[in-house]
């Protein structure tokens, strides 16, 4: 099977530029989150459509990220 | 247009899928999540959980010999066999398996350029089939530790300034703004870099499609840096995966002479009581 209906792009999520890739393969889509900088993938989610996919895909990021603690620099 | 200083490092997917019915050629996808492998994969491709597979789960610390040669023996590797590399993460647990795969002297292994994100976005075939059972011999070398770096060595070369760092985490990490990436668990105490070190991320030796920058590019990259290779050069990042990235570039693609992959990285530094740490870019 070859993956299809490929997109990436790149948002906003909970304060941190996000990157989502989502693409068919099969009867299924596929969706993984990562964090753009430094690119690790912080959540992976399936669905019947590309949106449901992207949406269950984004809650996941979205609950990770929220946990991401920020520590004041004095430069 | 210079060329890289080990072409012959590097396979495109083009190549991978020209070679497919290649029988002294093992595929192998290295994951951090094995949920990609299952999701779909290159056919006759075997999997590897970087965390459980090529790792001690114990003690922290690469496979043991003997578990090295099980692994390859178990994915239907012998001692001639070319391996080809990709995984998830942009290849940054691929970089970490062909880094052991070194270590532990295995002559031909390469790296799929571009990873599994290229293959699925140049909409390639992948395949849930199990990859074919694998049964070789394999004889593993004495770990060839001239490509690791361990604490006590990182620790003297920062207090004799013997060494070239490269912190290839994120400005936010390498700054002390966070203690992770965005979404992983904090696993220091502290954060920021190790001094001296010169922050330069990862993916800055990556094209938009994950295949590497030019030979020229990467040489104005990390020159420009003030990382020329005079001296010993130490990558490290967060637990030592996308400096196993780095280390790639660095020794196979620029050719630098002497360069190591610090895999204790941040989380053994970040929580060391008494040693020096810089905050701030």
């Amino acid at each position: 099977m070859k993956p299809e209906d490929h997109s990436e792009r790149t948002l906003e999520l909970a304060g941190w530029p996000v990157r989502v890739i989502s693409y068919k393969l099969g009867d299924t889509y596929h969706a993984t989150a990562d964090n753009v900088s430094p690119g690790a993938n912080i959540a992976r989610a399936r669905g019947a459509t590309k949106e449901e996919a992207e949406q269950s895909v984004l809650a996941k990021a979205a609950e990770r990220l929220a946990t991401t603690r920020v520590v004041p620099i004095d430069d | 247009m210079a060329d890289y200083a080990h072409p012959e490092m590097l396979v495109s997917t083009d190549w991978v899928v020209e070679h497919a019915g290649d029988e002294s050629i093992r595929v192998v996808e290295v994951d951090v999540d094995t949920s990609a492998y299952d999701e779909g994969h290159i056919a006759n491709a075997v999997g590897w959980a970087w965390n459980t597979q090529l790792c001690d789960t114990v003690q922290r610390d690469i496979i043991p010999k003997e578990d090295f040669e099980k692994l390859m023996a178990s994915s239907g590797i012998g001692n001639d066999t070319t391996v080809i590399l990709y995984g998830d993460n942009n290849n940054w647990f691929a970089a970490w398996a062909l880094w052991q795969l070194k270590i532990y002297g295995h002559r031909d292994v390469r790296l799929m350029n571009g990873g599994r994100k290229k293959w699925i976005a140049e909409g390639r075939d992948l395949t849930t089939d199990a990859a074919p059972p694998g049964s070789a011999s394999y004889t593993a070398s004495d770990a060839d530790t001239s490509i690791r770096s361990f604490l006590p060595e990182v620790y003297g070369a920062v207090g004799a300034g013997s060494a070239e760092l490269v912190d290839v985490r994120s400005p936010d990490e390498f700054s002390g703004k966070i203690l992770s990436p965005p979404g992983l668990p904090e696993t220091c105490q502290r954060g920021g870099h190790i001094p001296g070190a010169k922050n330069i991320p990862w993916a800055k030796a990556c094209n938009e499609d994950g295949t590497f920058k030019s030979a020229d590019e990467l040489k104005a990259l990390y020159e420009g840096a003030g990382i020329t290779g005079t001296k010993p050069v130490v990558a490290y990042c967060r637990i030592g995966e996308r400096s196993s990235h780095s280390w790639f570039v660095l020794k196979y693609l620029l050719g630098l002479g002497g360069v190591t992959n610090y895999d204790g990285s941040w989380t053994e530094w970040g929580n060391l009581v008494g040693v020096p740490v810089v905050r701030g870019a």
